[in-house]
């Protein structure tokens, strides 16, 4: 059973888009919105990893070798400026939507590992993190005009 | 006689429910003059609180010498505001400006008006010139210039210029009522009608102070409490306000946490079966959502988080879940505080699930604090689009066009308006370089007024203040146009409750001062603003005009004004929009029949998530079927972004006197009103004082990670932990070498929530420390209303003397 993997993928997905949300907010400070909403949802993910955590170490009892690839860097740091915040909500959003596809994925296998009670978080977090998807698009809708065509 | 600084509510005229309110007539006249000395009376209402009361302006020898309240209105039935029986001295006031300025250097010289407006326009045409040209202007505006004002200025700015950079500082005072009506009702539109006073049995009254802001919306609960069968009051304040002291129950909840609260509320209102099934089935969506997230918000867990005893969150539900005609008013305490459109939708799912809605008594006011803010968001010159559209729906931006005969895509429509606070960071960013201001103060009233000021200084920003005073933020401009002002000019506007007053011109403005709506249509004329034909994009010539055209805006939408005209608002009572052919005279309540204004097609929002402000799109939107039911919005509580901790370990909350309007503007130049509150205070718990060694009147400093104050302390029934700034008092009275911090937004913070973003005046962490001993000199504010001191403290009262004597007449 590789499903293992899949929560060790997610988990670290989660780890690492809580630390991307916690550089950011502070990048950026002089846009306070950005800075109180990324910490805000940087504790999302800190909540999303806990609650994966023991299913993670439970099916990991019973799994083969990690396969090669399995994880990927989509973040290297963060960027100044307006063309550099959108850059960098660029980045957070590619790294929810790697959170929001493994979910689908682990629901799934949840479904067909009749375990209950992962897919009950499954349900109570894939929701939150496609508000967060939401949310950065709706940011970066406003803000695209002004940093790409407005600003010096 | 009265003396209205003294007594700024007056003699009482109780009533009972379901009787008309009697007739009350306020009148000041300037010295010893007598109505036998007034050549003429000229109709208006009132623009230095939100609450529309009419009145009449008193005129002779071409001067103003008075008001009377209009005994005829459906709002006031004759009564008067202190501030409005004063304030309009300030027309009178020496340093209005007569003349433009412009910034020769480190000053400011007299120009003639060519000049200025020369040179407004040639900055403007040098920045339009360029790809992207439009997102270099930015408008900052008020909720105080007239209807038709904001209606050219929103033409301006969407058809003329194409910038989506226009707000107003209704973004500090109501766009939260805004943001919460349109998530719960669909669009914007108060349900209620001041009416519903006559006839409630219970009035709960979240953050709202209006015995301070709104006095003669007070008069009338206070008439009904003093009536037969008077209403139950709750009330929900920090601070011991004349609100609190009236009410039956009062929870002084700590600051930021109001949404714990609602969901406390409603979880008992829920689980006691005081809520009305029958129309939550029939007219709501969302029940078994908010019935999860409440679920988690027992009374012991309130009272943790709000530091309130749990049985009187109790007592609360039992007040709101067991009367039989609600009356709900919001104001500050929950629009300028954390979570501030979630805790206001709070009370709209209170109404909705108990089917307190649409019927005498049973109403929301989800109040403005500004006299004209409705129209600010009626004309969509503030975050909003005219007509109260949805900028996200295609066909409400093809009706504009049609309406203003440009291209569809000349409207800026790929993302809401930019709002107060981010127009102010493209401006520091360099990014927005021409900056127009009217008839507001942001260098006393924004957050962190250090950054605020910094930002109006750059010398690359092009600042055009248009005022009628040198303010602060006018000290900073490039141009500074004088403007008339109220009884100089003629326009309409409109109160929280729907209600739509003209003002007449009663006076000539002084020197070459001109009222704001001739500035715009002169600057659209010079910047030769076109529409698709070639023809003038703004061909009017005065404020009749305007409101005509206003009227073809509103046609269809909440807000349909067709059924007024000029003559149909002069001599009688205000009139309620809707107003059309088939209600021509008005529309008392809304949402009677329990159908919403929800449908997709109609609606001013496709929704957010009211913990991000993420959008939802239209497709999400119709996936609902909302099909005419209101929306049930809920979500848990979360912390503000500032808490107290060890260097900052108290927490600021900042508000207003009943004597003062803003930055003082106008009230700080009418003698009776300033000399009753003429110096910033700070208020502290007995407690917090004795801990830290401070007596009424001593010298205080107040700090903030942003900065820090001075004001003398007032010891009152404020909550412990918690201190309590007015916001009012920036420096223009002292002298420039010389000043001292005291405006309340040196401390506070920039941040505001993710729907309305409304920002948060109401929670920023503060340092409180002794600076000097006041020798027994009590603080100077005033002994009436929210900073009344302790019963014993010894303090003198507040009265305005033999100037202020006022004549009340009950007929």
């Amino acid at each position: 059973m590789h499903l293992a993997h899949y929560l060790g993928l997610l988990h670290r997905a989660q780890v690492n888009l809580a630390d991307a949300f916690r550089q950011v907010a502070d990048a950026h400070g002089d846009e306070p919105d950005i800075e109180h909403l990324c910490q805000q949802q940087a504790k999302r993910c800190d909540a999303h990893a806990e609650q994966l955590h023991p299913f993670a170490t439970r099916y990991s009892e019973d799994a083969p070798d990690e396969p090669d690839r399995l994880h990927s860097q989509l973040f290297s740091g963060t960027r100044t400026g307006g063309i550099g915040l959108l850059r960098d909500l660029q980045d957070l959003y590619l790294m929810a939507a790697e959170c929001d596809i493994a979910w689908t994925v682990v629901g799934q296998a949840a479904y067909g590992a009749r375990d209950e009670d992962l897919l009950a978080v499954v349900r109570r977090c894939e929701g939150e993190t496609a508000i967060q998807l939401k949310w950065l698009r709706t940011r970066m809708k406003a803000a695209a005009p002004q940093a790409l065509v407005v600003a010096d | 006689m009265v003396d209205r600084i003294a007594d700024p509510w007056g003699e009482r005229t109780p009533y009972g429910p379901g009787q008309e309110w009697p007739v009350r007539v306020d009148r000041f006249l300037d010295g010893d003059r007598t109505e036998a000395d007034v050549d003429r009376w000229v109709q208006s209402a009132s623009v230095l609180h939100s609450n529309g009361d009419a009145l009449d302006i008193a005129v002779a020898d071409g001067r103003i010498v008075g008001v009377r309240g209009r005994a005829v209105d459906r709002i006031n039935r004759g009564r008067v505001d202190p501030k409005d029986l004063y304030g309009w001295q300030a027309n009178h006031s020496p340093d209005r400006l007569t003349r433009p300025l412009v910034r020769d250097g480190d000053r400011l010289v007299e120009t003639d008006w060519d000049t200025a407006m020369g040179r407004i326009v040639a900055r403007s045409k040098e920045l339009l010139s360029g790809p992207g040209g439009w997102g270099h202007f930015g408008f900052y505006t008020t909720g105080q210039l007239f209807l038709e004002e904001y209606y050219a200025l929103g033409v301006i700015g969407k058809a003329g210029l194409g910038t989506p950079h226009m707000d107003g500082n209704t973004r500090l005072c109501t766009a939260t009522a805004a943001a919460a009506m349109k998530a719960s009702f669909g669009t914007d539109g108060q349900p209620g009608s001041y009416t519903d006073v006559d006839h409630c049995d219970a009035i709960a009254l979240w953050g709202h102070n209006v015995a301070e802001t709104q006095t003669v919306l007070w008069m009338r609960m206070l008439d009904r409490r003093r009536g037969p069968n008077p209403p139950a009051m709750l009330a929900v304040d920090p601070r011991a306000t004349p609100v609190a002291r009236e009410a039956d129950l009062h929870l002084a909840v700590r600051n930021g946490t109001n949404v714990a609260l609602m969901n406390g509320l409603l979880r008992e209102i829920i689980r006691r079966g005081w809520y009305d099934r029958d129309y939550v089935d029939a007219h709501t969506l969302g029940f078994e959502e908010l019935c999860r997230v409440v679920d988690g918000y027992p009374p012991r867990r309130v009272a943790d988080i709000c530091d309130v005893p749990a049985a009187d969150v109790e007592r609360a539900a039992e007040l709101l879940g067991t009367s039989r005609r609600l009356l709900s008013t919001v104001l500050q305490g929950f629009y300028q505080s954390n979570q501030a459109t979630a805790a206001a939708c709070g009370v709209n799912n209170l109404h909705l699930v108990r089917g307190m809605i649409g019927r005498p008594g049973a109403g929301i006011y989800q109040m403005n604090g500004q006299p004209t803010a409705q129209n600010t968001r009626e004309t969509g010159a503030d975050g909003d689009l005219p007509g109260l559209r949805n900028w996200e729906n295609t066909a409400h931006i093809e009706e504009l066009a049609r309406l203003w005969n440009v291209e569809v895509d000349t409207i800026p429509h790929w993302a809401p308006p930019t709002h107060a606070m981010q127009i102010f960071r493209y401006a520091e960013q360099g990014s927005i370089k021409l900056l127009w201001i009217t008839a507001t103060n942001p260098a006393v009233s924004l957050p962190d007024l250090s950054r605020i000021r910094r930002i109006l200084a750059k010398r690359e920003l092009f600042v055009v203040v248009q005022d009628l005073f040198l303010t602060e933020t006018a000290e900073l401009a490039d141009v500074v146009l004088p403007a008339a002002t109220w009884g100089e000019k003629t326009g309409t506007f409109t109160s929280v409750d729907r209600t739509v007053h003209i003002s007449d011109k009663a006076v000539d403005p002084p020197g070459e001062a001109r009222p704001d709506l001739d500035i715009f249509l002169d600057y659209a004329r010079r910047m030769g603003f076109r529409d698709r034909d070639g023809q003038p994009l703004i061909p009017w010539t005065g404020p009749q005009e305007v409101f005509e055209a206003w009227k073809e805006c509103s046609r269809g939408r909440p807000c349909d004004y067709t059924g007024i005209t000029y003559e149909k608002l002069r001599g009688g009572s205000g009139i309620q929009w809707p107003c059309t052919e088939e209600h021509p005279d008005g529309t008392e309540r809304l949402y009677t029949d329990g159908r919403f204004n929800t449908d997709p097609d109609y609606c001013e929002t496709y929704g957010h998530d009211l913990a991000t402000g993420a959008e939802f799109t239209e497709p999400e939107y119709r996936a609902k079927e909302p099909q005419g039911r209101a929306f049930l919005h809920t979500v848990d509580y979360q912390p503000s972004p500032e808490v107290p901790d060890d260097d900052h370990p108290m927490l600021l909350t900042t508000g207003r006197t009943v004597y003062q309007f803003h930055t003082r503007t106008k009230t700080g130049r009418a003698p009776q009103l300033n000399a009753a509150a003429p110096e910033v205070w700070v208020e502290l718990h007995p407690g917090d004082a004795a801990r830290l060694g401070i007596g009424e009147g001593d010298l205080v400093g107040i700090s903030s990670a942003r900065g820090g104050i001075e004001a003398r302390a007032r010891i009152s029934g404020i909550r412990p932990g918690v201190v309590f700034v007015p916001f009012h008092y920036g420096y223009f009275d002292q002298d420039p070498d010389d000043r001292t911090p005291r405006a309340a937004n040196e401390l506070t913070i920039t941040a505001w929530d993710p729907v309305s973003k409304q920002p948060l005046f109401k929670v920023a962490a503060v340092a409180v420390a002794k600076l000097a001993d006041g020798r027994g000199v009590p603080s100077p504010a005033p002994t009436v209303g929210g900073s009344a001191p302790l019963a014993d403290a010894g303090v003198p009262p507040t009265v305005g003397g033999p100037t202020a004597r006022a004549t009340s007449g009950k007929e």
